[in-house]
């Protein structure tokens, strides 16, 4: 052991030139830069939300903190640190601190298998710009997800009031709900796409050398169901029924003040941003962007650069145009929550259970339809 | 029941026909008007002022807080003699009359004057009837000051050190008996001397 330990800086200092990091170690990196970007994301999303909402309603919004209001959510931080932590009379401490945590964790983590970018390459080295790359990428994102409910029922049943109770049963039956629509219209996509790797179903919606399209031209009401569904998923309005002021105070986080509330805004705007990504992925080419193949071989043959770097570029411009594509769908986010009110429960419900459940196994079945006779693959 | 005007529209609920229920027509009619005001907003209307820097203006009719004029000459207007303490319906005005020394005559016109004056702008309803009650034309409403907020409640209780209006003619309040540009310039060269 002693005799390796020794040897292993002479291995080093034999190929100086030579970046040697190894998998576990770039996937390590890899991890903290996409949770740290999710929290970014998540923390200039309130400042966005405002800012939109405001914009919406012909107003300003927050410019007060900073040049145009940029330092509102630190201004924001700094009030939700300094507050007082409360525990009301009664409540399980243990769960009550819980609750929060578990809705933080998992809105995080479900963020790890989203291919932000295609695959970077250092000499001999290819990195893949994606937390972790399994072949059941989707499944491990509608797992989380649905764990992360239970950061909602735990934090709602701890805190021992009614209206927090109300508001997680409602998050419990909503989700469950529309959990079922979201996943019938998946299966849909994933009878073209015949792999659960989120890499590979954004692979797949760009082959070189021949016309294909994105999965929203061949999903169109799938897309139009999942969406539905990713907004009642994120409690998002107008299915924000579990936090609804109007009628339960603030819902399942009536009783939280302090950073545990702060946890539990952030975990709805990180599942907004992973919501916005895996739209992007599964319905609109991820990282794929239009005429990338010829752009690449343009730059190889006419500007003379070597075939890795133009893959660089190209995968550094997904990235960054897949960066826009989630940034859309969070606008659009917003924009939905400050045009539509609020559904009713009832209305809820039925809108669930009878009308897109049927439209999404309709989908399958025209789906399947639509690969026997050839026509979509 | 007997409608009065015969201007009662009959309604009934219709059936929803598909589009309707379908949500996604009148969802997108939706977007499109807030999409507009976003738009509207971004580019240039937005009906918020930005208050400490931007103040709305005031209506050229409103009246605000007092101010006891001087003449040309700098010399204060009021003669003290109890008329807008009288025609005050709020009984907001209080005031001490005293005599005109010799050697005073540069300080005040009559030769009675207000030793004190005080308003309560906590009484007051800026109703504006002591302005018209006057009659030596001293006491104004300004159109573009109001009672800031204060925190003791005598901090309200104006007196003749915060109405009467300033030597300097430059920063003087526009309402009321208003100088001629050659008159301001004489009367700011005789008080330099």
């Amino acid at each position: 052991m002693a005799q390796a330990r020794g040897q292993k800086p002479k291995t080093k200092s034999q190929k100086p030139t030579m970046i040697e990091l190894p998998t576990l170690g770039w996937q390590s990196i890899v991890i903290l830069v996409v949770f740290g970007v999710s929290l970014l994301i998540a923390t200039y999303c309130t400042y966005a939300e405002r800012v939109i909402a405001a914009f919406l309603q012909d107003r300003v919004g927050p410019d007060r903190a900073g040049p145009f209001g940029l330092l509102q959510p630190l201004a924001d931080a700094v009030k939700l640190f300094t507050k007082e932590e409360f525990f009301p009379a009664g409540a399980n401490r243990a769960l009550f601190v819980l609750g929060p945590c578990l809705a933080m964790i998992t809105a995080l983590m479900s963020s790890a298998v989203i291919p932000f970018g295609n695959v970077i390459q250092f000499g001999t080295n290819v990195f893949n710009l994606q937390g972790i790359e399994v072949n059941i990428g989707m499944l491990w994102v509608f797992g989380i997800v649905s764990l992360g409910v239970y950061g909602v029922m735990i934090g709602g049943w701890a805190s021992n009031n009614k209206f927090s109770l109300l508001g997680a049963i409602r998050a419990g039956s909503q989700n469950i709900s529309y959990e079922l629509a979201m996943g019938m219209s998946l299966i849909a996509v994933l009878m073209i796409s015949g792999t659960l790797s989120l890499r590979e179903i954004t692979l797949q919606q760009s082959v070189a050398g021949e016309w294909h399209f994105w999965n929203i031209v061949k999903q169109p009401l799938g897309f139009i169901i999942f969406l539905v569904c990713a907004f009642a998923e994120t409690n998002r309005t107008p299915f924000d029924l579990p936090e609804c002021e109007t009628e339960l105070v603030g819902g399942y986080h009536t009783e939280y003040s302090s950073m545990k509330m702060g946890l539990y805004l952030f975990a709805e705007y990180v599942n907004v941003f992973v919501a916005s990504a895996v739209m992007s992925v599964l319905y609109f080419g991820g990282f794929n962007f239009p005429f990338q193949y010829e752009l690449r071989d343009w730059l190889v043959s006419a500007q003379g650069w070597e075939l890795v770097s133009a893959q660089n570029l190209i995968s550094i411009l997904g990235l960054l145009l897949l960066f826009g594509k989630i940034f859309a769908f969070i606008f659009f986010f917003m924009w939905v929550r400050w045009t539509l009110p609020r559904f009713r429960y009832d209305q809820l419900m039925r809108l669930g259970w009878t009308i897109l459940i049927p439209l999404a196994i309709f989908n399958i079945l025209l789906t399947g339809g639509l690969i026997l006779g050839g026509i979509i693959k | 029941m007997q409608s009065l005007s015969n201007r009662a529209k009959k309604l009934e609920a219709k059936p929803m026909t598909l589009a309707e229920r379908a949500y996604l027509p009148a969802i997108f009619q939706g977007l499109s008007i807030t999409m507009r005001h976003f738009f509207r907003a971004a580019t240039k209307k937005q009906v918020t002022v930005r208050y400490p820097e931007e103040k709305r203006p005031f209506s050229p009719i409103f009246r605000g807080l007092h101010v006891l004029k001087r003449d040309e000459q700098g010399r204060e207007r009021c003669t003290a003699c109890g008329l807008c303490a009288v025609a005050c319906p709020a009984e907001a005005i209080t005031m001490v009359a005293g005599e005109r020394k010799k050697g005073e005559e540069n300080l005040y016109r009559e030769e009675k004057y207000a030793v004190s004056y005080e308003v309560n702008m906590l009484r007051c309803i800026f109703c504006g009837l002591c302005e018209e009650a006057c009659p030596k034309a001293a006491v104004y409403l300004q159109p573009d000051k109001m009672a800031p907020p204060r925190f003791e409640r005598d901090e309200f209780i104006y007196g003749k050190d915060r109405l009467v209006e300033p030597v300097d003619p430059s920063a003087r309040s526009i309402r009321g008996i208003q100088l001629t540009p050659e008159q301001a310039q004489t009367l700011s060269q005789r008080l330099a001397h």
